[in-house]
């Protein structure tokens, strides 16, 4: 008896304390910067898309939410003639992230992507596409990848040995 | 009175605790939250009070379905007992001097009367529903409402001792020097807890039991008779705060600088919110915990305390 | 007052017939209730008001649940119901009702003698009643105290099982313990 009062006082204390609740649209919510919310594609410091195609994350993603094709420029660089995400069964594992080597594809801060359409869910490459480096500023896939494809010529790459020559009989 | 006067008092407790009762849906949701470190609802309207609109409309446009396989007609009929006999019971609470709908001299046992009449609408809505969770929940309903009616009423004969009297008018007017409180504290005790029981609530609220019975008896209904059972919970509340004020609480009587019926009311909303308090705080009992904290702690209590009150109320007047 | 008395006997007789008739016994226990509450309201108007809120606390509110309560732990459903239809047949109730309306009908003359006896119109109080049952009839309160104590201990007794505190394993081997 006398400890359920007390559990009862203790309760009716709490009408004091300080509330924990955040009155969301009015104060927003502190997100650390690795949440993992809405999924972008980010791009090189030149402005190029840094995604290459090479379908890691659709591979790794556990329910199958991403869809792209990859295609190449003239130059041999590659990159996703379209690029689909299906928000609407996206669980922001953030496996697609780990994945990908390019360091292309980011989860963001952000989740406010309410739609009244489920359809309004899918998003495109144009949707997807920021321009912006996201987590990684400065790097470029191409200068440090061994291949040609416009941004810098093979073996000019830092660290980057030479192409070996395969005609001369040198070491 | 005239019979102007006596329809313009019925109409005024009707309105008063019916907007009492849907109000308490915003104040109950409040207060918890408030005790939950929460805010509760405070969007729809001034400081969220239009929740207890949008929560009417939408119990009103809610399908109103009645099963293929329930008793239809007293699945219609079960929760409008609930409703009807608690605000039956609310005919007899002494407001204010002379603001009573029916000043019976057997009030008490009217009162006693339509809380036991209550039962029904748990049992009948349990067995008409024809599911094993309501039926279950009917069955604890009965035997705990049974078994706590008992303890209601025997609580309450200390208080008819002393006041000798079974009006409730009578019973407040016999309040005027000392609140039954302090001569009847056991008696006020386990009147509050069987109240708790008879109106099912938290943490007697055995009968619905979500985490075990989904919603016990009332599990098939839906809309606007739901709504009654809702309703009827938070009437329920009303009347057993209002009569624990009227048997133990002075009624009326306070202060003169305030006028008697806003003394009633406040004392009233002070019970109600320490019926919300309880949700808020204590867990619930098994089943067969409660049924024998009744039979095997309150009965003796409750005897040993009409013993005592007759034998003191004899010798004080010898 | 007398039309409130004749209106709440029509009730309570309609209410019996139907507590008679129906096949399913839930049914018929709530007529059964409607019927009580008919007696109360006609206690009321003959001037009982403590004997009319002790009928609907006692009968309608505590007795006709545990019938309904018992019904319901029975689980009576069609078959029921079906079985009741067959037993209510023509020859079985035909019997009974003529002896009845043979007592009716005798009670209607008797009623119909020239002895106008007003209803009583003064109200009983609770205090009267109190005071004739811890006066007048202390014996028979005494006597049904007694009645109800034998109902409690012969309740207690055939509720009471032996508390078995034994694991199910020592209950096999009983030798080893």
């Amino acid at each position: 008896m006398i400890s359920h009062l007390r559990t009862m006082w203790l309760v009716f204390i709490h009408l004091f304390k300080k509330k924990v609740t955040i009155e969301y649209p009015e104060k927003r919510v502190e997100l650390p910067p690795r949440w993992r919310g809405r999924i972008v594609l980010t791009k090189d410091p030149d402005g190029g898309e840094r995604c290459v195609g090479c379908y890691l994350c659709a591979a790794a993603c556990p329910v199958d939410c991403i869809a792209l094709q990859a295609t190449e420029t003239e130059e041999g660089r590659r990159y996703p003639e379209f690029f689909r995400i299906n928000f609407s069964r996206c669980i922001f594992c953030g496996y697609c992230e780990e994945a990908c080597p390019t360091y292309a594809i980011q989860l963001i801060p952000d989740f406010e992507m309410a739609e009244y359409k489920r359809q309004d869910l899918v998003y495109e490459k144009e949707d997807l596409l920021i321009n912006s480096q996201g987590k990684y500023p400065g790097y470029n896939f191409y200068n440090v990848a061994g291949l040609d494809a416009g941004v810098k010529e093979k073996g000019k790459g830092k660290d980057e040995e030479k192409p070996v020559d395969v005609k001369s009989l040198l070491p | 009175m005239t019979v102007m006067q006596h329809i313009w008092i019925v109409l005024g407790v009707l309105f008063v605790f019916l907007n009492i009762a849907a109000g308490l849906i915003w104040v109950e949701r409040r207060l918890l939250a408030m005790w939950q470190d929460r805010l509760g609802p405070n969007r729809a309207g001034p400081l969220g009070l239009f929740i207890v609109l949008a929560d009417t409309l939408k119990l009103f446009f809610k399908e109103d379905w009645i099963p293929p396989f329930a008793d239809k007609w007293v699945f219609i009929l079960a929760p409008a007992i609930v409703v009807a006999s608690v605000l039956m019971g609310l005919a007899i609470v002494p407001f204010a001097p002379g603001i009573v709908v029916a000043d019976l001299n057997v009030g008490l046992m009217f009162f006693l009367a339509m809380s036991s009449l209550g039962v029904y609408s748990i049992v009948l809505g349990g067995w008409a529903s024809n599911n094993k969770y309501s039926l279950l929940g009917a069955l604890r309903g009965a035997s705990q409402m049974i078994a706590y009616e008992v303890f209601m009423g025997l609580s309450l004969m200390g208080v008819v001792m002393l006041s000798k009297s079974f009006n409730l008018t009578d019973i407040v007017a016999a309040q005027e020097n000392m609140w039954f409180i302090v001569t009847q504290p056991v008696g006020f005790v386990i009147f509050f807890i069987a109240g708790l029981a008879e109106t099912h609530r938290l943490p007697f609220d055995i009968p619905e039991a979500e985490s075990e019975l989904i919603a016990g008896f009332h599990s098939e209904y839906s809309g606007m008779k739901f709504g009654m059972f809702f309703i009827g919970e938070y009437l329920g509340i009303s009347l057993i705060s209002a009569m624990t004020v009227t048997l133990f609480f002075g009624g009326w009587l306070g202060p003169a600088f305030l006028p008697p019926v806003v003394w009633f009311f406040l004392k009233t909303f002070v019970f109600i919110g320490i019926f919300i308090l309880m949700r808020a705080s204590l867990p619930r009992p098994r089943y067969d915990q409660l049924i024998g904290y009744g039979w095997k702690l309150l009965l003796p209590l409750v005897l040993l305390n009409l013993l005592v009150t007759g034998a003191i109320a004899l010798w004080l007047r010898s | 007052m007398s039309l409130v008395f004749y209106i709440s006997s029509f009730v309570a007789i309609l209410a019996t017939i139907m507590v008679i008739t129906r096949h399913d016994p839930i049914h018929a226990l709530l007529y059964l209730v409607a019927s009580f509450l008919a007696i109360a309201v006609t206690f009321l108007s003959l001037g009982a008001p403590f004997a009319a809120a002790l009928e609907v606390i006692v009968y309608a509110g505590a007795i006709i649940v545990l019938f309904i309560f018992v019904v319901m732990m029975l689980n009576l459903g069609k078959e029921t119901a079906n079985q009741e239809k067959g037993w209510l047949r023509l020859r079985v109730w035909l019997g009974p009702s003529i002896l009845v309306l043979v007592l009716l009908a005798e009670m209607i003359v008797v009623l119909l003698q020239p002895q106008p006896t007003a209803m009583p119109a003064a109200v009983v109080t609770p205090r009267e009643v109190s005071l004739s049952l811890y006066g007048e009839y202390i014996i028979a309160v005494e006597l049904v105290g007694f009645l109800l104590m034998t109902g409690i201990v012969g309740a207690a007794h055939i509720g009471k099982h032996k508390k078995k505190n034994l694991h199910r394993y020592l209950q096999t081997y009983p030798n080893l313990n």
